[in-house]
């Protein structure tokens, strides 16, 4: 990144980032704002820790408290995760695949623009008229009752970050089912392709009802409507339902590329091919499957009766068992093998115990009868922690050194990476495993304090302390890319030297139309099969020719503005007389820059073939 | 590593020691003081043996692969193994057979739980034999209706020991949730429909709790979500027979004592009496009791549920109401001085229906 800086005007590369259909810079993006949500939702996590570390503190009122939680899950999830988790599918998948970029790159910079400005709506709450108070589910009796604009800013922020979210899924399911290079057939990719494949193919279900209850939540709260006001013939429970509709394969579009990055890791550091690939690939495909049949076990205690209750207890169940064919998959992976602790590996490994307890917790919560007990207190606050944390966050922990050297070219400092880890790992388990009994012992979740006397103090001093661990993890990571950026030591194709698929075959970062040649894909782990054989690179599946490329675009960005003014309009259209104005305004402003990309011919532009040779010349290898 | 291994080994032993029994008798799922809660704990107990087993498997082949599989030099080549459908077959159907064990007991439980057919059969009288209580929950306070005894009361709900009650919940503004940790799980107060379950409070169980079980509300709800805390207090089915009675027999609200409580009545009955009502009968329709009912006031175990129960207290709450449960429908409904705080209180503090 720094040398770019160099070569080219501060303002160029900001100019170059706004444009760019380059998904591997689109990654880029997407981590930096996926990492500075991360950040914010941590501070947030803080500030929860702080005010519960003591009985009837006031660090926090009652209602900033609840801002914070709700503000917490929501960026967590939807600002931090789920874009962190795209950085990795943008600068990785293509690659994995032997493609030149997705397939719809103009698509893929909209996707980001989307999302970044959403997410900038959202949190821009804190400014005017206060954040969103509902909590993450945002249920609809609290929600229609909450003052001011916050739950205004909770919908519309995440109506537009959640077209960015559909637009993404779409790319990549394209991206994979078109744009293999020959040889990659389904069977032969790797298993993070795989899991980016069933994770957005989530996505393109699983978002629509989000669609539908956040439209429902916008017309009911800004333009009148009552389909959640029972005195008016509404329901809340409608709301229950598409929120978990959507919200329970989330988490599944959340953990399944989180298993996609681990089963890379297993491999690589094991030096052995993934144990069971077939069986892996089954495994991912039901999960993402059953994850639609179970959205009904957030519900247990809403009062859907017995019959619902106990179909959904044992449809949750059954998700059990291709998660413990994963698990024990990963297990036989190493078995044999010949593992290496490098960074990304001890991440790898502790996430199987740490997943192993929220998965066995999860199984829990899905017995209907004792749910009752379990639900909304502390307990179901360890489990989503230690599913979430314990998979998804060490996995994109994990990711972001094992994939840093692909992306910038440049060695996370293993030194400190191993200090983070332990760092988080303790922290990670002090604050949550002792949720659990908060939960058993009463402690409802979503409290902003609790009374003394109740025995619920030492376990959330615990639970503070390890926050704190974990607070210190993150900066150390902080400090760690600083350093390494500054360094920026240039590495090679390979660093890991136990690369194993397509991916490690380009040099680091790739030329920005990654493969010179498509490559010829024989098998499982391409590219180490061709290493095995004693082979320097992939071999080429067509002769060299020119490279058709995407031209650059600034139309992504205006069209994400327009939605993003439209917003404004829209919410203070009841208060203020221009709120009509600005929200059409807005809208004509995509609108416009949708039909001016339609009738405007872009044919892209072609690398030429004397041009590819003359980088080779130079020393670029492809 | 083996610190690591060691130490989740430990942990287990310490889940299953703590699953035995923690938390405060009054408050803790742990403690189960009932039937309900009691099968929720066996199921709990069941579930975590299933998964400590599960826990137990993963340990030692973690353990085994961490240790034995390290690189010892940069030159190995391990063997590239496809995978075993032996092994595959082996992890697919135990884990099966495991969740069948679990599943079964969960569908029996779930739908005894779910029983509530004692409501629906009348007698002669047009009344259950069962107790049915109604509860309303509302912005951080409770109301329990016996409707067969046509009597309601608000923040302390009394019930008999050893015998099902049967509840009928539902919230009057947003969604809340009804939760007796000791007694067993919680259900959803929604404001669309009216949920139904089923608690028992076992008289031992009781008595170590002295009487009094806490009770929670579960869903967020706004800002004092924290705080709608409510108490359970158990008597036996005499003594509850008798409440019932000295309740029924207040017709009108209990003569103040003192001059200062008369003075109290007095600003009660201009300034309070509009939201809040000093006769247990249920006459009144939901609508109209918009605030808790404070017919047995001096004899409640907290000021709004939170406070301990005394004056001091009381004229505290009533001063600013804001500072303690932020986001109350109370707060600036009224203008009294100090001194009309004061008597109101003494006044308050008389309002005993039991002798």
């Amino acid at each position: 990144m720094s040398t770019y800086a160099q070569k080219k005007g501060f303002g160029a590369t900001i100019w170059d980032y706004l444009t760019t259909v380059d998904h591997k810079k689109i990654a880029i993006l997407y981590l930096i704002a996926g990492g500075i949500f991360f950040i914010l939702g941590g501070l947030e996590a803080v500030f929860i820790r702080i005010q519960l570390a003591v009985p009837d503190n006031n660090f926090v009122t009652a209602g900033q408290y609840n801002e914070i939680l709700t503000m917490h899950g929501t960026t967590m999830i939807f600002l931090a995760a789920m874009p962190l988790l795209f950085a990795f599918m943008n600068a990785i998948m293509p690659l994995q695949i032997g493609a030149r970029d997705v397939a719809f790159p103009f698509l893929n910079s909209l996707g980001f623009w989307l999302f970044f400005f959403g997410g900038l709506f959202l949190n821009l709450s804190w400014f005017l008229d206060g954040a969103p108070d509902a909590g993450w589910t945002s249920y609809a009796s609290l929600s229609l009752d909450s003052a001011g604009h916050g739950i205004d800013f909770y919908a519309l922020g995440l109506q537009i970050s959640g077209a960015g979210t559909l637009i993404g899924g779409i790319n990549f399911l394209v991206t994979i089912i078109n744009m293999r290079a020959p040889g990659m057939t389904y069977m032969r990719m790797p298993l993070f392709t795989w899991s980016t494949f069933v994770a957005s193919a989530l996505i393109l279900f699983a978002f629509p009802p989000l669609t539908i209850g956040l439209f429902f939540l916008i017309f009911d709260r800004m333009f009148g409507s009552n389909f959640f006001d029972p005195t008016m013939g509404g329901n809340t429970i409608l709301w229950e339902h598409l929120f978990w509709i959507f919200g329970h394969p989330e988490v599944y579009i959340l953990i399944l590329p989180a298993f996609g990055i681990f089963s890379e890791i297993f491999a690589t550091f094991s030096r052995k091919r993934l144990f069971g690939y077939s069986s892996m690939v089954f495994a991912t495909v039901l999960i993402g499957f059953l994850g639609f049949m179970v959205w009904a076990h957030h519900m247990f205690t809403t009062g859907m009766g017995p019959v619902a209750n106990a179909i959904f207890a044992v449809a949750t169940m059954a998700i059990a068992v291709p998660t413990g064919i994963k698990i024990f998959n990963w297990l036989f992976t190493m078995w044999g093998g010949s593992i290496k602790f490098t960074t990304p590996m001890l991440w790898a490994v502790a996430f199987i115990p740490s997943f192993v307890a929220g998965g066995v917790t999860g199984i829990m919560l899905a017995t209907a009868a004792a749910d009752y007990q379990y639900h909304d207190s502390y307990f179901v606050v360890a489990h989503f922690h230690y599913v979430i944390v314990g998979g998804v966050v060490f996995a994109l922990l994990a990711g972001t050194h094992f994939y840093w050297p692909k992306m910038f070219g440049t060695m996370l400092n293993e030194f400190l990476g191993k200090i983070t880890f332990w760092l988080f790992l303790i922290g990670f388990h002090l604050t949550f495993f002792i949720q659990h009994f908060l939960g058993l012992m009463g402690m409802p979740r979503r409290i902003f304090t609790f009374l003394k006397g109740q025995g619920l103090e030492t376990g959330n001093m615990i639970s503070t302390v390890g926050a704190i661990f974990m607070s210190i993890a993150v900066i150390v990571l902080l400090i760690n890319i600083v350093i390494t950026s500054v360094k920026n030591e240039k590495v090679g194709n390979d660093p890991w030297e136990d690369g194993r698929t397509l991916e490690w075959a380009l040099p680091s970062p790739p030329p920005f139309y990654n493969f010179k040649q498509l490559p010829l894909v024989r098998g499982l782990d391409a590219y180490w099969i061709e290493k095995m054989e004693g082979k320097q690179g992939m071999t080429p599946a067509e002769p060299l020719g020119d490279i058709h490329m995407p031209n650059n675009s600034i139309i992504p960005v205006i069209m994400s503005i327009g939605l993003f003014i439209a917003a404004f309009g829209a919410m203070y259209h009841n208060e203020h007389s221009w709120g009509i104005p600005v929200l059409i305004g807005g809208m004509l402003i995509t609108l416009l820059s949708m039909f001016f990309r339609s009738v405007k011919d872009d044919h892209g532009f072609h690398i030429h073939k004397e041009d590819l040779l003359e980088d080779e010349d130079k020393g670029g290898k492809a | 590593m083996k610190r690591l291994a060691n130490w989740r080994l430990l942990l287990m032993f310490a889940v299953m020691s703590l699953l035995t029994g923690c938390g405060e008798n009054y408050l803790s799922a742990l403690k189960p003081a009932g039937e309900v809660a009691q099968m929720q704990y066996d199921l709990m107990k069941l579930s975590t043996a299933i998964m400590v087993g599960v826990i137990a498997v993963v340990t030692i082949i973690f353990i085994i692969v961490v240790f034995r599989f390290r690189r010892k030099s940069n030159d190995e080549m391990p063997k590239q193994v496809e995978g075993s459908h032996t092994l595959e077959i082996i992890w697919t159907v135990i884990p099966i057979l495991l969740l069948l064990v679990l599943a079964v007991p969960t569908v029996a439980a779930t739908f005894k739980l779910a029983d509530v057919s004692p409501m629906e059969k009348k007698n002669k009288d047009g009344k259950t034999d069962a107790l049915v209580v109604n509860v309303r929950s509302n912005l951080y306070w409770w109301e329990f209706e016996y409707p067969d005894e046509k009597i309601v009361t608000s923040q302390d709900l009394v019930v008999p020991t050893d015998e099902k009650v049967y509840f009928n919940l539902k919230a009057s503004d947003v969604k809340h949730s009804f939760w007796i940790p000791a007694a067993g799980g919680k259900m959803d107060t929604n404001t669309d429909n009216i949920n139904k379950f089923w608690l028992k409070f076992d008289s031992k169980s009781a008595e170590k709790a002295e009487n009094v079980f806490y009770g929670k509300c579960a869903e967020l709800c706004g800002p004092s979500h924290a705080l709608m805390d409510f108490k359970v207090k158990t008597v036996s089915r005499e003594e509850f027979d008798k409440w019932v009675k000295d309740m029924q027999e207040v017709k009108k609200p209990a003569k103040p004592e003192t001059a200062k409580a008369q003075a109290g009545q007095e600003v009660f009955n201009k300034s309070c009496i509009g939201c809040h009502a000093v006769t247990p009968a249920n006459s009144t329709p939901e609508k109209a009791r918009v605030g808790p009912n404070l017919s047995n006031f001096g004899e409640r175990e907290r000021v709004a549920g939170i406070l301990e129960h005394n004056k001091e207290n009381v004229e505290k709450w009533i001063k600013d109401p804001e500072s303690y449960k932020p986001g109350n429908k109370m707060t600036g409904k009224y203008n009294l001085s100090d001194e009309e705080i004061d008597a109101v209180s003494e006044y308050l503090m008389g309002l005993k229906v039991q002798e």
